[in-house]
C-alpha cells in the first residue's frame, strides 16, 4: 500500500492550496451522486419516427445494413432472408433473449458464441439515433461474445428503444437501478481497420458485417 | 523503450530523405485531416463540446486524488483489484505477478501506449510469457520489433509490401505461392492467425481510454474489435493505464468520446466503445473471471503541480500529430520515444529528461495548428516555449545559442543600440553581396545557408527608410 499512499500524497502536494479539503470532497460527492449531462448535440432530439429514421441513416452511414419488421415474430424470417441474400448458411447462435421466437432449425444453440460460429443474433438494449449506435448489455440473456466472435453480427432492436443520445441510456439504466452491467458495448457498424496504408477495410477482428433488424411493434 | 530523442536531428534528416516514409506521410493530409474537418462540419456543437471536454478534464485533474479513490472503491466493490504503481518497473512487475498467478503462457494485448511507455513486451518475454499484440498496426510493428510511429496508426510509416514481408518471415506454414499483395489479403491473413491467439490466451491486457469513478468501469475504444476479444475471452483481464485517465461520470466520458473519434479519424463514433466493470457476474455466461486495473503514475502526479499540467488532459487522439508540419515531414520514429508529434515534444522531456530530449521542443515553428485542433484545447505551443525557457535557464541550450540569445535580449531592450546594430548589419550584408542580391554562405549559419540563399538587405534598415518617408 506504500505505492498507493505515495501517489495520492504526490497528487495532493502537487495540487496544494486551492479549495479546502471538506469543500473538495463535497464537490466530488455531488458530481458522482448527481451525474449531469454536459453538452448534448441537438441532432438526436426529434420525435420518435424521425429519431428511428435518423438511427437508420446513421447506422447505414457506418456500413451497417438495416431491415424493418412490424413485429417480433417476423425477426427469424428477416434473419433468414438476410442470410440467404448473402449466401450464408442458415445457422446462427441466438441470444437466450430471443429464444421464445420460432427459429425452426436455424438456431444452432441459445447462449454465448463459440469459436467457429459464423452468425450470432442478439438483442440490443437500446439504439442511439445521434450516431446509429447499438447499446448491448452483458448478461445471461445477451452474452457479449455474440457481439465479437462471429463473422456476421445480427441485432434485433425495438424501435421504441431508439433514443436521441447516449445520455438518455445512462439515465434510464440508473432509473432502472442497474447502472452498469459488467459490460456495455456501444457498437456502430461492423469492425474495420485502416492500419495498412490508411486503406479502410471492413471486417478486422470483430464481425465482418452488422445487420440490424428494427422491430416497429410494441414489445 | 530506451529513448533516442538526443538523436532527433540525425533521425529527422534521415526521415526526410526516406522516400517510402515521405510517401506514407503524404497520405495524412488527404486522410485524417480532411476527415476530421468533415466530421466537425457535420456537428454544430463541436466547439462547445471541446470546451466541455476541456472542463471535464480540468475538473477531474483538480480533484484527481478523490476521483481515483472513488474509482478504486467501485472496482473493489465489484470484486476487481486495483494496483498502484509509482513507476514503470512497478507496473511491469504488477502485470507479471498477475500473469504468473494465472499460470499464463501467452497474453493477448489491445493497443496501449502505456504498455509501450513501460516496455511491457520485452519484460514479459524475458520472463517466459509471450505477449501478442492484436491491433493490426501494433501486431505488424511487433513482428518488425519497432516502436509505434503514430498514436492511433502505429504502422503508418509502412507500405503493404513491408507488411507482407513481415508476415512471410513470421507466419509458419504460410505458403510461398499465397498472394499477399492486396491490403485485404494481408488483413485476412492476420485475422486468421490472430483468431487462434485470441482463443488460446490466458490473460488479456488492454489500456483504457477512460476510467469512470462513478461505477468503476474502464472504457476502451477500438475499430477492429480486437480490444474486446482481448478482454472477454481470456480468464483474466488486466487494464494497464495512467492515473490521469479517470473521469467522474458516464456523462463526462460521453463528452470526451464525442470529440475523440471525430478528432482522431473523423468518424462519427468509433466502431466499438466498451465499458467494462469488474469480473463476470454470477449470471454472466461469458467474460473474464478476474479483473485488474494497474494504475501508473510514472511522473504524472509531478506534472500536476507545474506548467505542464494541461498536457494531462490529453486523450491521445493524435490530431496534433496529423496537423503538425514537423510530424508530417519526419514521422513518429524521429522523436525517439513513445509519444511523437507536438504532444510527444511536450511529454518526452518530462518523462525521459530535458537533457535527452531538448531538440524536440525546439523542432517547432510554433505555428499553433496543434492547439487549434486539440479536442481538449491543450496549449501545446506555450508548453514548447516553456521547455525552451527551461533549457535556457538550465544551460542545456548550447553555449553559442545562449550567448546569441542573451546578446539579442540585451539589444532588444535598448532601442538605440538595437537600431545601430541592425543598421550596421544591413550595411555589412549589403556590402558582402554587392550586386548578387543574395548570400550563398553566411558565417555562423551554415546549417541555414546549406540548403538556401539568404536574400540580402538593401543596405538600409526599415527604420531609416521610415524616417525618410519612403515606407508607409
Amino acid at each position: 500500500m506504500k505505492a498507493r499512499e505515495d501517489i495520492l500524497h504526490s497528487i495532493r502536494s502537487a495540487l496544494g492550496g486551492g479549495e479546502a479539503a471538506p469543500a473538495r470532497a463535497r464537490t466530488v460527492e455531488d458530481r458522482l451522486a448527481r451525474p449531469r449531462p454536459n453538452v448534448v448535440p441537438a441532432r438526436g432530439a426529434r420525435p420518435p419516427a424521425a429519431r428511428a429514421a435518423l438511427f437508420v441513416e446513421m447506422a447505414e452511414a457506418a456500413a451497417a445494413t438495416v431491415a424493418r419488421v412490424s413485429d417480433w415474430a417476423a425477426v427469424p424470417a428477416a434473419v433468414r432472408e438476410y442470410l440467404d441474400a448473402h449466401d450464408l448458411p442458415r445457422r446462427a447462435r441466438v441470444a437466450p433473449a430471443l429464444k421464445h421466437l420460432d427459429w425452426r432449425d436455424m438456431a444452432s444453440g441459445f447462449g454465448p458464441a463459440e469459436a467457429g460460429d459464423a452468425v450470432g443474433v442478439s438483442r440490443a438494449h437500446a439504439g442511439v439515433a445521434e450516431t446509429g449506435t447499438l447499446v448491448l448489455l452483458s448478461g445471461t440473456e445477451t452474452p457479449t461474445t455474440l457481439n465479437f466472435l462471429v463473422d456476421v453480427q445480427v441485432v434485433a432492436l425495438a424501435a421504441a428503444d431508439i433514443v436521441g443520445s447516449y445520455e438518455a441510456v445512462w439515465e434510464s439504466l440508473r432509473a432502472a437501478g442497474r447502472a452498469v452491467p459488467r459490460t456495455i458495448n456501444l457498437v456502430t457498424g461492423p469492425s474495420r481497420t485502416a492500419d495498412i496504408e490508411q486503406t479502410l477495410m471492413l471486417g478486422a477482428h470483430g464481425p465482418r458485417r452488422l445487420h440490424i433488424v428494427v422491430v416497429d411493434a410494441a414489445p | 523503450m530506451a529513448a533516442t530523442s538526443h538523436l532527433f536531428k540525425e533521425n529527422a534528416r534521415r526521415a526526410m530523405l526516406d522516400e517510402r516514409l515521405q510517401g506514407a506521410l503524404d497520405k495524412l493530409k488527404a486522410g485524417f485531416r480532411v476527415k476530421r474537418r468533415e466530421a466537425m462540419a457535420r456537428l454544430p456543437e463541436f466547439d462547445a463540446l471541446r470546451d466541455a471536454a476541456r472542463d471535464v478534464k480540468d475538473h477531474t485533474l483538480a480533484h484527481l486524488d478523490l476521483y481515483l479513490e472513488a474509482f478504486e472503491a467501485q472496482v473493489r466493490a465489484q470484486g476487481g483489484h486495483v494496483h498502484w504503481c509509482r513507476d514503470a518497473a512497478e507496473a511491469r512487475q504488477a502485470v507479471l505477478d498477475i500473469c504468473r498467478r494465472a499460470g499464463a503462457r501467452t497474453v493477448t494485448k489491445g493497443k496501449s501506449m502505456v504498455a509501450e511507455e513501460v516496455e511491457l513486451n520485452p519484460f514479459l518475454e524475458r520472463n517466459g510469457i509471450e505477449p501478442v499484440e492484436t491491433d493490426l498496426g501494433e501486431y505488424i510493428i511487433q513482428l518488425r520489433r519497432e516502436p509505434p510511429s503514430h498514436i492511433i496508426a502505429p504502422a503508418i510509416h509502412l507500405r503493404k509490401d513491408d507488411v507482407a514481408q513481415a508476415f512471410r518471415r513470421s507466419h509458419e506454414g504460410l505458403a510461398e505461392e499465397r498472394s499477399l499483395e492486396q491490403p485485404r489479403e494481408l488483413l485476412d491473413e492476420a485475422r486468421a492467425v490472430l483468431r487462434e491467439r485470441f482463443l488460446a490466451a490466458d490473460v488479456g491486457i488492454t489500456g483504457a481510454n477512460f476510467l469512470i469513478a462513478e461505477n468503476g468501469a474502464s472504457v476502451i475504444v477500438t475499430n477492429e474489435g480486437n480490444g474486446d476479444l482481448t478482454q472477454i475471452l481470456p480468464r483474466v483481464h488486466v487494464v494497464l493505464t495512467g492515473i490521469e485517465k479517470v473521469v467522474p461520470t458516464m456523462e463526462d466520458a460521453t463528452t470526451l468520446l464525442r470529440v475523440l473519434a471525430r478528432s482522431a479519424t473523423g468518424q462519427e463514433f468509433t466502431s466499438y466503445v466498451t465499458f467494462s466493470a469488474g469480473p463476470r457476474r454470477a449470471d454472466d455466461p461469458d467474460g473474464p473471471e478476474e479483473f485488474h486495473v494497474v494504475l501508473l503514475d510514472n511522473g504524472r502526479s509531478a506534472l500536476l503541480g507545474g506548467p505542464f499540467r494541461d498536457a494531462l488532459r490529453c486523450i491521445r487522439c493524435a490530431a496534433c500529430l496529423n496537423h503538425c508540419p514537423i510530424y508530417a515531414n519526419v514521422g513518429g520514429h524521429a522523436y525517439g520515444w513513445v509519444y511523437s508529434g507536438p504532444i510527444g515534444a511536450v511529454l518526452t522531456p518530462a518523462f525521459v529528461g530535458l537533457e535527452e530530449a531538448v531538440d524536440l521542443p525546439n523542432a517547432s515553428s510554433l505555428c499553433g495548428r496543434c492547439e487549434e485542433v486539440c479536442p481538449v484545447r491543450i496549449p501545446l505551443p506555450r508548453m514548447l516555449r516553456e521547455w525552451r525557457t527551461l533549457a535556457f535557464g538550465r544551460r542545456i541550450t548550447p553555449a553559442r545559442e545562449r550567448w546569441g540569445l542573451a546578446l539579442w535580449g540585451w539589444l532588444a531592450a535598448r532601442p538605440r543600440a538595437y537600431r545601430a546594430a541592425s543598421a550596421l548589419a544591413a550595411w555589412g550584408l549589403a556590402r558582402l553581396t554587392r550586386r548578387k542580391g543574395a548570400l550563398e554562405r553566411l558565417p555562423f549559419a551554415k546549417g541555414w545557408t546549406a540548403a538556401r540563399d539568404l536574400p540580402a538587405p538593401e543596405g538600409r534598415t526599415f527604420m531609416n527608410e521610415w524616417r525618410r518617408g519612403r515606407r508607409r
